[in-house]
């Protein structure tokens, strides 16, 4: 590797374009580092969010009104705000409401950390996006679908599994994958708690070595190439579980 | 409710009504004198801000509606249930702004401090809400011109999507997905750290402040969405619209502008509208960078009370209180354009 890092140092020189994250061994040990944690903010936030979507949708054909109402209230208010003044009430207002415990060494620390925090805010945003699109794809279904399913004696959790899910799923493939590619966009906002993701670590490298333009043209083509592999692994997805005749017909 | 066929009946029937405009007028905009009559300047409603009611005399003109019972059949009721709609609306405004000003008295009352010698949560609310106020009218104003020029932008950039040129039509994809793709923050931090902060020309100074450049950041990514949901619109406008606007002997360019656009305003308007919502909530976005808008006063409203970790709570609540009241009737506003347009075409 030494070839490659004398290569971008003597690239600097001879241009001034300094890519510090390539051959500068601490930037590039930072780099690496955030680079997974916005990888594994957004791993984390899809999966939760897609399960707070199902299970909000399986709340909200619950037959008690009041389910329904916080359901529906829950999905209004996380709708209807900004993701950033969300995620500064989780970490700044509630976090402070919470106890704080010692660690091994004596330490007083919170009890949900800043990631911690990122994730469950950033997971209820989308997850209320999520919930909206599977109750799409769920009333898609023909009631008579779920007649059939009633009739050969499914419980409501069995037709839900074996029936709706799977076919709900493949209605709304294509606003889940909108929604889950904008998320991915938004993990980003974890740089106003201080976690230390692609952004974060991209602004102390920019503060050390004063290379703002690359570590800004770099931040945004990294973020363009997870988007794309993201959308290039929900299209194959889409492929994956097409049922001929069902959902999108012929696309257009 | 009508099939597109149904659009050049008019036209054949031996006796057309004489009180409704249809399409046909569209394709009579040949005849300079029939245009000038039977159409109002048209696409005014395009760029400027959000008026479906004034919008929909016009859009109403321009559809065909046949005097069929079937055409009709919701009619009588829709009035009732708008009124209804809107009342519940309010009503889950009301319950919503009510749910987290609570919430945000709640998180006082927890976070009482023992000895009340300092002020609560509540007064402070009280003694800094206009200034928390004025901060959110900042964002409210950011978030307009954002939408403003970016639409300005966009819709020629969605229109060259669709160009005939294929170079034309590449460069105007590839920004799109470009804007489109990238994190809003991204770009909000590419605008404000990357711009000059005053620009010189013509031995004018022109100072550039970071409100206005991280008001171009939000316009980069409205400009490539409003790209997509243009072409999206015009994509969906049948293609008989065009051969029939062809057969008429319009150029391509009439088409477009005389028959095809001023279809697709009904179609962009729900999704335009969902955008604004979007970006009125990632105008808080710019406090990260220093703009003061109403995140970065609420940060100095908490430093100047002496930084009490007990009052941030309520203060974000305010903020999340605040931004709920107004977008939450655009959200409804909008599902009601879908609704009704969704019938309509």
């Amino acid at each position: 590797m030494q070839p490659i890092y004398d290569w971008f140092r003597d690239f600097y020189e001879r241009t001034g374009i300094n890519l510090t994250f390539i051959y500068d061994d601490f930037d590039r040990v930072r780099m690496i580092h955030g680079f997974f944690l916005t990888l594994e903010l957004a791993i984390a936030t899809i999966v939760l969010s897609i399960l707070v979507g199902i299970a909000g949708a399986w709340l909200q054909g619950s037959k008690f009104v009041w389910m329904r109402r916080v359901v529906a209230a829950f999905i209004s208010l996380f709708r209807n705000t900004p993701p950033l003044v969300q995620i500064y009430f989780f970490y700044f207002g509630l976090g402070y409401l919470l106890p704080r415990l010692p660690d091994g060494s004596g330490a007083m620390l919170p009890m949900v950390s800043n990631v911690e925090w990122a994730i469950i805010s950033l997971s209820l945003f989308a997850g209320a996006f999520n919930i909206e699109i599977f109750r799409s794809g769920i009333e898609a279904i023909p009631k008579s679908t779920l007649e059939a399913a009633t009739s050969f004696g499914l419980s409501r959790w069995l037709t839900y599994r074996l029936i709706v899910l799977p076919m709900a799923i493949r209605v709304c493939l294509p606003a889940l994958g909108n929604n889950l590619v904008n998320l991915v966009k938004t993990t980003n906002l974890a740089y106003a708690i201080a976690v230390p993701e692609l952004l974060y670590v991209s602004k102390q490298i920019w503060s050390d070595a004063t290379n703002v333009r690359e570590m800004m043209f770099f931040v945004l083509f990294a973020y363009l190439a997870l988007v794309f592999v993201l959308v290039g692994l929900l299209n194959a997805i889409e492929r994956r579980l097409a049922i001929p005749g069902f959902g999108q017909q012929g696309g257009h | 409710m009508l099939s597109y066929r149904d659009a050049f009946m008019p036209a054949l029937r031996p006796s057309p009504p004489p009180t409704s405009h249809g399409l046909h007028h569209c394709f009579l905009r040949g005849c300079p004198k029939e245009a000038a009559a039977a159409f109002p300047p048209a696409d005014g409603g395009l760029i400027s801000p959000v008026r479906p009611q004034a919008l929909r005399p016009s859009l109403r003109g321009r559809l065909p509606r046949a005097p069929s019972a079937h055409a009709h059949a919701g009619r009588p009721h829709a009035p009732h249930q708008a009124s209804a709609g809107r009342w519940r609306a309010v009503r889950a405004i009301a319950l919503g702004g009510a749910g987290l000003l609570l919430l945000a008295l709640g998180a006082m009352a927890a976070a009482q401090p023992p000895a009340a010698i300092k002020a609560s949560s509540l007064e402070v609310l009280i003694r800094w809400a206009p200034l928390l106020l004025w901060g959110f009218a900042f964002n409210i104003l950011i978030s307009i011109m954002a939408m403003g020029i970016g639409t300005v932008l966009g819709i020629p950039v969605g229109i060259a999507q669709l160009s005939r040129l294929p170079a034309v039509r590449t460069a105007a994809s590839a920004v799109t997905q470009l804007f489109r793709n990238s994190p809003w923050l991204v770009l909000l931090f590419l605008c404000v750290f990357l711009l000059p902060f005053e620009i010189r020309a013509f031995g004018l100074r022109i100072p550039f402040p970071d409100w206005a450049k991280a008001t171009m950041g939000f316009a980069l990514p409205v400009m490539a969405n409003t790209s997509e949901i243009a072409r999206g619109a015009i994509q969906s406008v049948p293609t008989g619209q065009w051969d029939s606007a062809r057969a008429l002997g319009l150029t391509r360019r009439q088409c477009l502008y005389l028959v095809i656009l001023p279809q697709c305003i009904k179609r962009m308007l729900p999704p335009w509208m969902n955008l604004y919502s979007l970006i009125a909530m990632s105008t808080v976005n710019a406090s990260i960078v220093g703009v003061s808008e109403m995140i970065t006063l609420t940060s100095q409203v908490h430093a100047a009370e002496g930084s009490r970790p007990e009052l941030l709570a309520p203060l974000y609540a305010f903020a999340l209180a605040c931004f709920f009241v107004y977008c939450y009737p655009i959200g409804k506003w909008t599902q009601a354009l879908e609704r009704r347009y969704q019938v309509g075409l």
